[in-house]
């Protein structure tokens, strides 16, 4: 009873969210308000760093090349050139590499680090807003715990650099994402990574309408979902600006291209209707996100421009992953679409290398021929432009950020592992030095502080 | 097209008659025996009647054995996945084809996964063709602490699942049992105390004829059922357990059926030691732990081994909160008996994926500070070291005279996540490898619709 009528007052919450923008007020002359769009600035800065050059290594440069016994060189928080032996490496600490592989630092387009951080106890569940169907006036930044140990282990284990925080997927609209640097920090603007577009989380399928359904709420049907959808912004479209409103702000930011859309969908018929549904409404698809039917729909989503954030092998733990199959990235791969190795997960997070490896093998036993140093782009420069930030960081060019991982073999092996992590050029881990192993507030003191975890 | 129809064909058939076992020899390959040692170059494995006859260099084959040429291939035993609950769902997510757990139910200790096992779930099929050929599998406590008695079964295309039903109890004794119990530990254990004492009283009754060995109903099997789980006239004055779980404890306190008790921070795991003072003849397994590595001394001089999955390494829960992925080779070095197992799910803890794990476990010898476990190590706590905790030392899990014949040859290292097996054979019969994912996979290798829908690629 008590839910019931907590329910009947959200329901009312949200009508009067989505019906009240078009302007009662309609008269007033008064100029629209003017939008800080960046009211939580990133306040993260490079680390100070020495110019390196890191020699003899096999570099998987993060585009789809490969250099044997190359040379990186890093300084003032940037690549600087990435060639053969032959670069010279005067002014900069030598690495030898021989033997070990370079490659850009690992990205994962989807994480809840931070969000349900560890311990995950009900207290750190701040991943959904699950008390409306579309949320898109929240933003994950808000939610994200810096002290989460996730964070440490991601970059520890799997060279991670940087990751993209999404809300979680019991809306429709989640609201929106925040991409971070991987570096511990006592506050998120500190993670926060400069120039870093927003993007908003959006979810098909099960999820909303289970969670609304049985609330019952709308939507409780996959057709609910695109209703709730499609009205959701068309009342964005309609809204004049001139009372701020935070979730037509987000929305109205995507159909401007100014945040990038990543949508949770497993089934292909429903990532179809959801292009369509973008071109209805005006905006696009940057990613969709699990997409265990791609390979359905190579097709659709090479010509749409749109990513596939993927597992390697994750498949029928619910229904709408039932037809999960490892060959997924490599068909999408075949056909020419975009490939990113994703894991929405604490655990996968830590070897995103070995899942891209395993799903590349999968593609070459049926077939499907993939180079190592193309598998090593679906974890560095393809989640980097799925989430806006190539420019700047995703490979080893000049000018970029110096986001660089130095593995003890092959990152496609099960056997090896970061030895060196840079961001912005600063060494900030070392399997060799204990001290270049970051303990967060949380662990401090405690069994196991400190620890190789 | 016509070989897929005959491929369904041997599958219908396999359905009502398994195959027969094959004589096999398979020739200089690289062999993992799965004992511990590291795998030797050049060498044979012959399997006979269902049953290995040899492995290693210099191995001769017998007349009338079909002769596989291994060169470049790797061979080993089949794999064990302990604690695994393979056959109890489709989709996880799909609550009506999920039998993992049971939390209405009035049982707890009765409850015996056995009869609900289904070979033909999809995650057998993708389990088989990661090289697993045989499992144990248990329900998750939810209706009691109990999550009641697994069973230890092969993975084979057959209809016949289960080798050992009521292989072992399994009770929970750390957060989340705690919180079926009443909300806390004190409560676990005084529920998990209550129960073993009142077992131990059932099981003594002088007044129930049934408690003598002659009265046991045969089941084929070395754990009988009781027959007071088929009928009996005992009434008790006691007071918390139904007979049906009373009597299913009775093994338990006379340590006849391991008890496998899942708990994971230090503390937990001492008190789980301390409890064979009162119950003396517990034959205790420990699931989880992701704390051992600091009671790693305690666990060897008790000896009772650990099942664990070793890429925990993050506080979780604040039982967890020292876990770390040296936790495995940390219990090894101090003489605990550990398996990889707990891979439970069709995400990344899939059991398919146990080779990588025991691969990140080599990883760490090369990770300053960390301990990890040698190759052989590694392979051996996903195949002999599981099959020894679950009663099947020297019959799973490893390649030896008069093993089963659970033979898997992998086209590279099999715990490296390139590699795949390419041939199953339990008790020497090879195994089909067509299941859903394959069959889809082949479907959209290509997205030609030009002529007929992709319903009809088949």
């Amino acid at each position: 009873m008590k839910q019931g009528l907590w329910a009947a007052a959200l329901a009312a919450l949200a009508l009067a969210g989505c019906g009240s923008t078009g302007g009662a007020r309609s008269a007033s002359s008064t100029p629209p308000p003017t939008v800080n769009k960046n009211p939580y600035p990133s306040t993260y800065r490079a680390y100070p760093g020495r110019p390196v050059a890191l020699v003899g290594g096999t570099v998987f440069d993060g585009t789809g090349k490969r250099i044997e016994g190359g040379t990186v060189l890093l300084r003032d928080g940037k690549v600087v050139a990435v060639g053969d032996a032959g670069l010279a490496t005067e002014g900069y600490e030598r690495v030898d590499a021989a033997g070990k592989f370079v490659t850009p630092g690992v990205i994962d387009i989807h994480s809840h680090l931070g969000v349900y951080p560890s311990p995950s106890v009900q207290a750190h569940s701040d991943g959904n807003e699950a008390t409306d169907p579309t949320t898109p006036e929240v933003w994950a930044e808000h939610s994200v715990w810096p002290q989460d140990p996730g964070f440490t282990r991601a970059m520890a284990h799997g060279g991670v650099t940087s990751l993209m925080i999404l809300p979680g997927s019991a809306n429709l609209m989640g609201g929106r994402s925040v991409t971070l640097k991987n570096v511990p920090a006592r506050t998120v603007q500190g993670m926060k990574f400069p120039g870093a577009p927003y993007g908003m989380k959006m979810a098909c399928g099960e999820n909303p309408k289970r969670v609304y359904g049985s609330k019952g709420r709308m939507p409780s049907t996959r057709m609910g979902n695109f209703a709730v959808n499609r009205q959701t912004w068309l009342d964005a479209k309609a809204d004049d600006g001139k009372k701020r409103n935070l979730a037509n702000e987000t929305l109205k930011g995507v159909m401007a291209g100014e945040i990038l859309l990543h949508n949770h969908c497993y089934r292909a018929d429903e990532m179809a209707q959801v292009i369509d549904m973008s071109k209805e409404m005006g905006y696009k698809v940057a990613s969709f996100q699990h997409a265990v039917e791609s390979y359905k729909i190579g097709d659709l989503l090479r010509e749409g421009g749109i990513c596939s954030a993927v597992w390697a092998d994750w498949y029928g733990f619910k229904m709408e992953s039932y037809d999960g199959i490892p060959e997924n990235a490599a068909l999408l791969f075949k056909e020419g679409a975009c490939v990113v190795i994703h894991s929405d997960d604490e655990n996968g997070i830590q070897r995103l290398n070995q899942e891209a490896s395993k799903a590349a093998a999968a593609g070459r036993r049926m077939g499907i021929a993939i180079a190592d140093e193309a598998v090593i782009r679906w974890i560095t420069l393809n989640p980097a432009k799925a989430m806006g930030i190539d420019a700047m960081t995703g490979s080893l060019e000049p000018g970029k950020m110096a986001d660089v991982v130095l593995w003890n073999g092959n990152p496609l092996s099960v056997y090896s592992r970061p030895e060196r992590v840079w961001v912005d050029g600063a060494l900030l881990y070392d399997s060799a030095d204990p001290l270049l192993r970051p303990v967060t507030d949380f662990e401090l003191g405690q069994p196991g502080a400190g620890d190789v975890k | 097209m016509s070989a897929r129809l005959l491929i369904g064909a041997a599958l219908a058939a396999l359905a009502i008659a398994p195959a027969a076992a094959q004589d096999i020899a398979i020739t200089n390959a690289t062999v993992a025996t799965g004992d511990g040692s590291e795998p030797i170059r050049g060498a044979t494995v012959v399997v006979r009647g269902g049953k290995v006859v040899a492995a290693g260099p210099g191995v001769s084959v017998p007349a009338g054995v079909q002769v596989v040429d291994g060169s470049g291939k790797w061979v080993t035993p089949g794999l064990f996945a302990a604690m695994s609950t393979l056959g109890l769902s489709d989709a996880d997510g799909v609550e009506e084809s999920n039998d993992q757990a049971s939390r209405g139910s009035p049982f707890g200790a009765a409850l015996d996964v056995a009869p609900a096992l289904n070979p033909s779930s999809q995650h057998v099929s993708v389990a088989r063709g990661g090289g697993i050929t045989r499992a144990s599998v248990f329900s998750r406590p939810a209706s009691s602490i109990f999550g009641g008695q697994g069973a230890i079964v092969d993975l084979g295309a057959d209809p016949r699942m289960v080798v050992r039903p009521r292989a072992f109890q399994l009770a929970g004794l750390g957060e989340s049992a705690a919180r079926i119990a009443g909300g806390s530990r004190v409560s676990a254990h005084a529920v998990l105390r209550n129960a073993l004492r009142e077992a131990r009283q059932y099981g003594a009754d002088p007044r129930i004829a049934a408690t003598r060995r002659s009265g046991e109903v045969a089941t084929g099997d070395d754990m009988p059922v009781d027959p007071r789980l088929i009928d009996s006239p005992a009434e008790r004055e006691d007071v918390l357990l139904t007979r049906f779980d009373a009597a299913a404890l009775v093994p338990v306190v006379k340590g006849a059926q391991p008890l496998y008790v899942d708990v994971e921070r230090a503390a937990d795991i001492r008190a789980v030691l301390e409890l064979t003072r009162e119950f003396p003849q517990l034959k205790l397994v420990i699931v989880g732990a992701s704390e051992g590595w600091l009671v790693a001394r305690e666990l060897a001089a008790a000896g009772v081994p650990v099942i664990a999955n070793p890429m925990n390494d993050l506080p979780t829960s604040f039982e967890q909160l020292a876990a770390t992925q040296s936790n495995v080779g940390r219990m090894v070095r101090a003489g605990v008996k550990v398996a990889i197992g707990g891979l439970t799910g069709t995400t990344g803890d899939q059991p398919k994926n146990l080779t990588q794990y025991a691969g990140n476990m080599v990883a760490l010898g090369k990770v300053p500070g960390a301990s990890g476990l040698s190759w052989g190590e590694a392979f051996a706590a996903i195949s002999s070291v599981p099959a020894e905790i679950s009663g099947q030392g020297g019959r799973a899990g490893v390649l030896k005279a008069g093993a089963a014949g659970d033979l898997v040859i992998w086209d590279g290292d099999p715990l490296e996540v390139t590699s795949a097996a390419t041939r199953v054979f339990i008790d020497g019969v090879e195994q089909p490898r067509d299941n859903h994912q394959r069959a889809l996979a082949d479907r959209y290798r290509d997205l030609d619709t030009s002529a007929l829908p992709k319903a009809y690629a088949r």
